[in-house]
């Protein structure tokens, strides 16, 4: 039965990233890489490891993909434009698959165990505690020090995509909600009396908030500053 | 008899369809009946009467609506990708029912007693955003695509939050089974222990099932239905039935993990009479009346409150109370071992 399941998870999976390489919609591709993802997180679980398989659909089929995804339907890839350059750069991804398949079938002919591994590594004992606590037993104790070294490439990470993409702008309009709840009407509210038949011009132009409104504010989630008369709209027609 | 089904392929076979049969048969009555419940509700609250004309007090309504549905004809947009169009319903409404299957109803009557219960349901949660994700895409139009963008968003960042909610549960209990939480929960409730992040948890469920006043999947002032604009007919029918499922799944995680799942108000005479099931469906259906008063109760966010909502306030929170928990339990040595000498 196990022997069965194994074989069609295994060959749903080598079909789907056979697919995944080969579809000709990109949003294709990464739904067969979720299908992937799942018959391999069933694989995990023949294996037993169904912390593992969890953690595997929850992280990459529920995370990672879906971000994937996200992006590939809003960017509208076009796979016939980005495989124009295949000619030029077949020799340098020939180089690198060959390097890889030699480095794969290298580590495949001479793979044994570390005898003194045992040693090493306290094993727990799958039979008597679920492998959740095993996994953690062994991460938080043996090897906590990759542990956290690799949590902290991934902040660096983090920290690294977010300065790449913030920009501050003194156009950006923020908001405080704090301060926005604390607003009162006096603050921000002026009333005029407006002439029948006159424009803004007649009536001491554009109008604007309060001075006192300012005050409040947060910097920059304004626009223009109190003394500075030109609207905004007019400053970035003017290119400024 | 007891040997036929415990024993022998067929009958443990058997016995899994029968299992899935006696949770699946009752949720979709359940799902069936909380269209009316809100509907009743809903309109107590507007000071309305709400349906009362199909049958005794409009209790045959939901079957009324159900008949129409089924005859609506099937309209498909120009150009749509319809494999995967008809994909999406059916993933929404699967994995609605598939994440029952850890749900304990009572002391070790589960369909399946996984050790990963909890993961489970995330994972099945975190899998649900693909249902709306490609009924927005697959749709080939904007207002679907819309939707589901501000769907997928708004999901994946109540997940974060729900996560580490659970976690903080699991750091009591030792354990991802869901068996085993309903069981630490013996001597006091964890809504109780835990009332900052159990009010979390609620208000990240009604974010992550698209309830109001977090509905922005479907704001139908802005989106027409969101991403189920094209849907007529079944299709449109299986997203309904998935939407008021998960509110009925999110309702029994809530009992389960803070409510005391099937233990009764009281360990005592009259409390203890009743038997575990009916507790926990008294439970379900107070979190669902908490769920609909929500929704009559409340205004709808604006997107970028609700951003901030999830990833600068309970983030941050759940994050801190997890470290919090762990150092109360670490400092009074009542961290459970899990098992492990």
């Amino acid at each position: 039965m196990t022997v069965i399941l194994f074989y069609v998870f295994a060959a749903i999976l080598i079909v789907s990233a056979v697919m995944v390489v080969s579809a000709r919609n990109s949003v294709h591709a990464a739904l067969f890489l979720v299908l992937a993802f799942c018959n391999a997180a069933g694989l995990f679980l023949i294996a037993g490891a169904e912390f593992l398989a969890i953690m595997l659909i929850t992280i990459y089929a529920g995370a990672v993909m879906i971000l994937f995804l996200f992006v590939v339907m809003t960017m509208n890839t076009n796979l016939v434009q980005a495989r124009e350059g295949v000619q030029r750069y077949m020799p340098l991804g020939l180089l690198v698959a060959g390097v890889l398949v030699f480095e794969l079938v290298m580590v495949a002919l001479n793979y044994k165990i570390d005898p003194k591994i045992i040693d090493v590594v306290s094993q727990p004992n799958l039979k008597a505690i679920p492998n959740t606590t095993a996994l953690g037993s062994a991460i938080y104790t043996h090897y906590i020090l990759l542990f956290q070294i690799s949590g902290l490439v991934l902040l660096v990470a983090m920290i690294g995509a977010i300065v790449l993409t913030l920009r501050h702008r003194p156009i950006n309009r923020r908001q405080n909600i704090t301060r926005q709840h604390m607003r009162e009407p006096v603050q921000t509210l002026e009333m005029k009396s407006v002439n029948l038949n006159q424009g803004v011009e007649e009536n001491g132009g554009f109008l604007r908030p309060k001075d006192s409104y300012y005050g409040i504010a947060e910097k920059d989630s304004f626009g223009p500053s109190p003394g500075d008369k030109m609207d905004i709209t007019e400053k970035r027609q003017k290119g400024e | 008899m007891a040997h036929f089904f415990l024993y022998t392929t067929i009958g443990s076979i058997l016995l899994i369809v029968l299992k899935t049969f006696a949770v699946l048969v009752p949720l979709l009555v359940g799902i069936a009946y909380l269209t009316w419940m809100e509907r009743k509700v809903l309109a107590a609250i507007m000071l309305r009467r709400g349906p009362n004309v199909v049958g005794p007090f409009g209790l045959m309504q939901p079957f009324a609506d159900a008949v129409k549905m089924m005859f609506k004809e099937t309209t498909i947009p120009a150009r749509a990708n319809r494999f995967l169009f008809f994909l999406a319903p059916v993933i929404s409404f699967t994995l609605a029912l598939a994440a029952w299957v850890v749900i304990p109803t009572n002391n070790g009557w589960a369909v399946a007693n996984l050790n990963v219960g909890v993961f489970y349901l995330l994972a099945l949660s975190s899998l649900g955003v693909y249902g709306i994700l490609l009924a927005g895409w697959a749709s080939n139009s904007k207002y679907p695509l819309f939707g589901a963008m501000r769907a997928t968003a708004q999901m994946i960042a109540y997940e974060v939050s729900l996560g580490l909610v659970i976690v903080s549960v699991l750091l009591l209990v030792g354990s991802a089974n869901l068996n085993d939480i309903v069981l630490a929960q013996r001597h006091i409730w964890f809504c109780i222990p835990l009332f900052p992040i159990f009010i979390i948890f609620f208000i990240s469920a009604l974010a992550e099932t698209n309830r109001p006043p977090f509905d922005f999947a479907v704001g139908e002032s802005e989106l027409v239905a969101g991403f189920f604009s094209e849907y007529s007919s079944l299709a449109f029918g299986l997203f309904f039935l998935a939407e008021y499922g998960n509110m009925i799944l999110m309702s029994a995680m809530t009992s389960v993990l803070f409510l005391g799942g099937w233990l009764p108000l009281f360990d005592i005479a009259p409390f203890n009479w009743l038997p575990g099931p009916f507790w926990l469906i008294l439970k379900i259906l107070f979190c669902l009346f908490c769920f609909i008063w929500v929704r009559s109760a409340f205004p709808r966010y604006r997107y970028d409150q609700l951003m901030r909502l999830g990833w600068k306030v309970f983030l941050p929170f759940s994050l801190i109370w997890v470290v919090l928990t762990a150092g109360f339990l670490m400092a009074t040595g009542l961290l459970p071992n899990g098992g492990v000498s």
